[in-house]
């Protein structure tokens, strides 16, 4: 099993505000990998590490270890930021499609990379919505405002935006929390299917949702990492007393 | 112990002449601005609206739109009959009647022909002062929403920038004259002495010197930019803060630059709000006087803006008359009285209906584009 994402020793924290403590695992490629644990365990903060996209926070750093994918740190200062977000995609909490098109969200990021040839848009469009099973509702609208679908079709819409870059490795940051449980299940459908070219990273509250969902599953609490294992494992036998009672429901 | 009887209240309800009271003192103070506002706008439209507009048809006085601004000469021919006539068709009037005798003669400056002059050197001032203002304002508001750390340093920047909208607008018209009028650096081939500083380019035929832009359209439309930066930073702020965070992070984290983010993703969603902030300051550009007074203003001039120019460069470095000034003049400038009344109420009127267009103008203008940017 190669794995996708090396994280090593990493600590991580917001100015003064230690939020990761010493974290270590290897996330395996074309797997889901699902992070639990309590609000403010740190699971997000690690997850948001993957793409640097917490650097626009001020005073946010990681102060300890690294995180390779491809054995290259992407905390290297000469790191191309753009170049490594097409390679790892995110999908976010709250559904954030752009004001504008339902095409010319997921054409964004191929515009941005220069890409504006007319029939090879149109091509990854088409592609990229039927991956995120979405074409089907939207074919006949693509130039209609994103605002007019639903959540669970806005937050597939998102999702079919992060994969129109063909990533590697596909990062959802709680992507069902916004959502009733029809999109939820539609979304985690999507998920078995993606999971075979894409390998993801899903951060999940819901903890039905890692069982149903993921193939492997981290429980976090306080910054640490307390338990990675495969899933089923995870919650039907945790080593840890700590996993035990959260999965258990006896905290959290 | 509960009692049923006691829900029903017997008589008024309590504090009803007190509530009564309140009531009818907010009522009253609402219409009497209400009351007041309509004299005021009465009395303008009253009086101003017959000088603009005429019983017959096309029903509009374009003259007083078109016509340039001239002396006014009332005066009694021959026969007893009174003429009211501008400068130019008073010569007109006696080259065609030699020897006739003129009577009763009297002169009122300003008065007589129309207002073109003052309608374009305003335009002229508002669209230059909005261009620097929109310009330097958006640039800024950019910095600091986008760029800026959010530091104690930053903070005080912000707030002297809030500061700043509170000067009293003639504090800016001095500040416009004392530099953009006498300081500023221009390129010349023959500094002038005043210069403060002048160092030559190139090998001698030209010099930078600091004489300032004179009292020109440039130096009033960088005055008026001046006053009104504060107004569209603070606003153009706000509404780049209103784009929601979502769209930095999805825009970012799909490989976009920085740059691309705000050009993309931020700037489109926060234009309706920056022109609402402008449309504000449109008509407070087009209103104001104080800060044009020293710097771009003049009472009376012959030609058109455009006219007699040798390079376009001069339109910019040439005095417009502008309206707020022009009603100045003419109202505290000269003697009224019934000849000048047709140009004062009509100027005011003319203004009035200006900025009521550049409002409603803009106002469409925002709501075209809010229908079209929603999230």
């Amino acid at each position: 099993m190669t794995s996708a994402i090396q994280i090593q020793n990493v600590s991580f924290a917001y100015n003064t505000k230690q939020v990761l403590h010493d974290v270590s695992m290897d996330i395996p490629a074309h797997q889901i990998t699902a992070f639990i644990g309590p609000s403010g365990c740190g699971k997000s903060t690690l997850l948001r590490c993957f793409n640097r996209i917490n650097d626009r926070i001020p005073g946010a750093r990681i102060t300890a270890g690294s995180i390779k994918v491809h054995d290259i740190d992407i905390n290297r200062s000469d790191i191309d930021l753009q170049e490594l977000r097409r390679q790892i995609g995110m999908v976010f909490q709250k559904y954030n499609p752009f004001a504008k098109s339902i095409y010319e969200n997921v054409a964004f990021s191929l515009r941005v990379a220069g890409q504006n040839k007319r029939a090879t848009l149109d091509e990854i469009v088409e592609n990229a919505l039927k991956s995120a099973a979405l074409w089907d509702e939207v074919k006949d609208r693509l130039h209609a405002s994103a605002f007019g679908l639903s959540g669970g079709q806005q937050q597939r819409l998102c999702i079919a935006r992060a994969i129109a870059n063909q990533p590697e490795i596909l990062l959802m940051d709680e992507p069902c929390a916004a959502l009733d449980p029809l999109a939820t299940l539609k979304i985690e459908e999507l998920l078995m299917e993606l999971k075979k070219k894409y390998t993801i990273v899903i951060v999940t509250h819901n903890m039905a949702q890692a069982t149903r969902c993921s193939d492997k599953t981290a429980f976090m609490y306080l910054g640490k990492l307390i338990e990675f294992g495969p899933t089923m494992q995870l919650f039907e036998n945790p080593k840890d007393p700590q996993t035990e009672a959260y999965v258990t429901g006896t905290f959290g | 112990m509960f009692d049923p009887k006691k829900l029903i209240r017997k008589g008024l309800p309590k504090g009803h002449f007190k509530d009564a009271a309140v009531r009818s003192l907010l009522a009253g103070v609402t219409y009497l601005v209400v009351i007041i506002a309509a004299l005021l706008f009465g009395k303008i439209i009253v009086d101003g609206a017959p000088v603009l507009f005429k019983a017959e048809a096309p029903f509009v006085d374009f003259e007083f739109l078109t016509a340039k601004n001239e002396t006014l000469h009332v005066f009694d021919d021959a026969l007893g009959n009174r003429h009211q006539l501008p400068a130019a068709a008073y010569s007109a009037y006696l080259d065609k009647h030699p020897g006739e005798g003129i009577f009763n003669e009297q002169t009122f400056s300003y008065s007589g022909g129309g207002i073109a002059g003052p309608i374009v050197g305003t335009a002229l001032l508002t669209i230059g002062s909005m261009i620097l203002a929109l310009f330097f304002g958006i640039c800024a508001a950019i910095y600091l929403s986008e760029y800026a750390k959010q530091s104690p340093f930053i903070h005080a920047v912000r707030l002297a920038i809030l500061n700043l909208a509170g000067i009293p607008s003639i504090v800016f018209g001095l500040f416009g004259f004392s530099v953009f009028v006498l300081a500023v650096p221009i390129i010349t081939s023959t500094p002038a002495d005043r210069s403060l500083l002048t160092f030559p380019l190139f090998f001698g035929n030209y010099f930078v010197s600091f004489q300032g832009w004179n009292s020109s359209l440039m130096a009033g439309c960088a005055t008026l930019a001046c006053m009104i930066l504060p107004v569209i930073i603070t606003a153009s702020e706000e509404s780049l803060r209103a784009v929601p965070q979502g769209f930095r992070d999805a825009s970012l984290a799909m490989g976009a630059t920085r740059w691309q983010t705000i050009r993309k993703c931020v700037l489109p969603f926060s234009l309706p709000g920056i022109l609402t902030s402008s449309l504000l300051a449109i008509t407070r550009v087009a209103g104001e006087t104080a800060p044009i007074m020293f710097t771009a203003a003049v009472a009376a001039k012959d030609d058109l803006p455009w006219q007699g120019l040798k390079s376009p460069f001069d339109l910019l470095s040439s005095q417009v008359q502008a309206l707020p000034y022009h009603i100045y003049t003419l109202a505290a400038r000269i003697p009224s009285s019934e000849y000048t009344q047709r140009a004062q109420y009509g100027s005011v009127f003319v203004f009035l209906v200006l900025v009521a267009f550049l409002s409603a103008g803009s106002m469409i203008l925002r709501s075209k584009l809010r229908a079209k940017l929603k999230w």
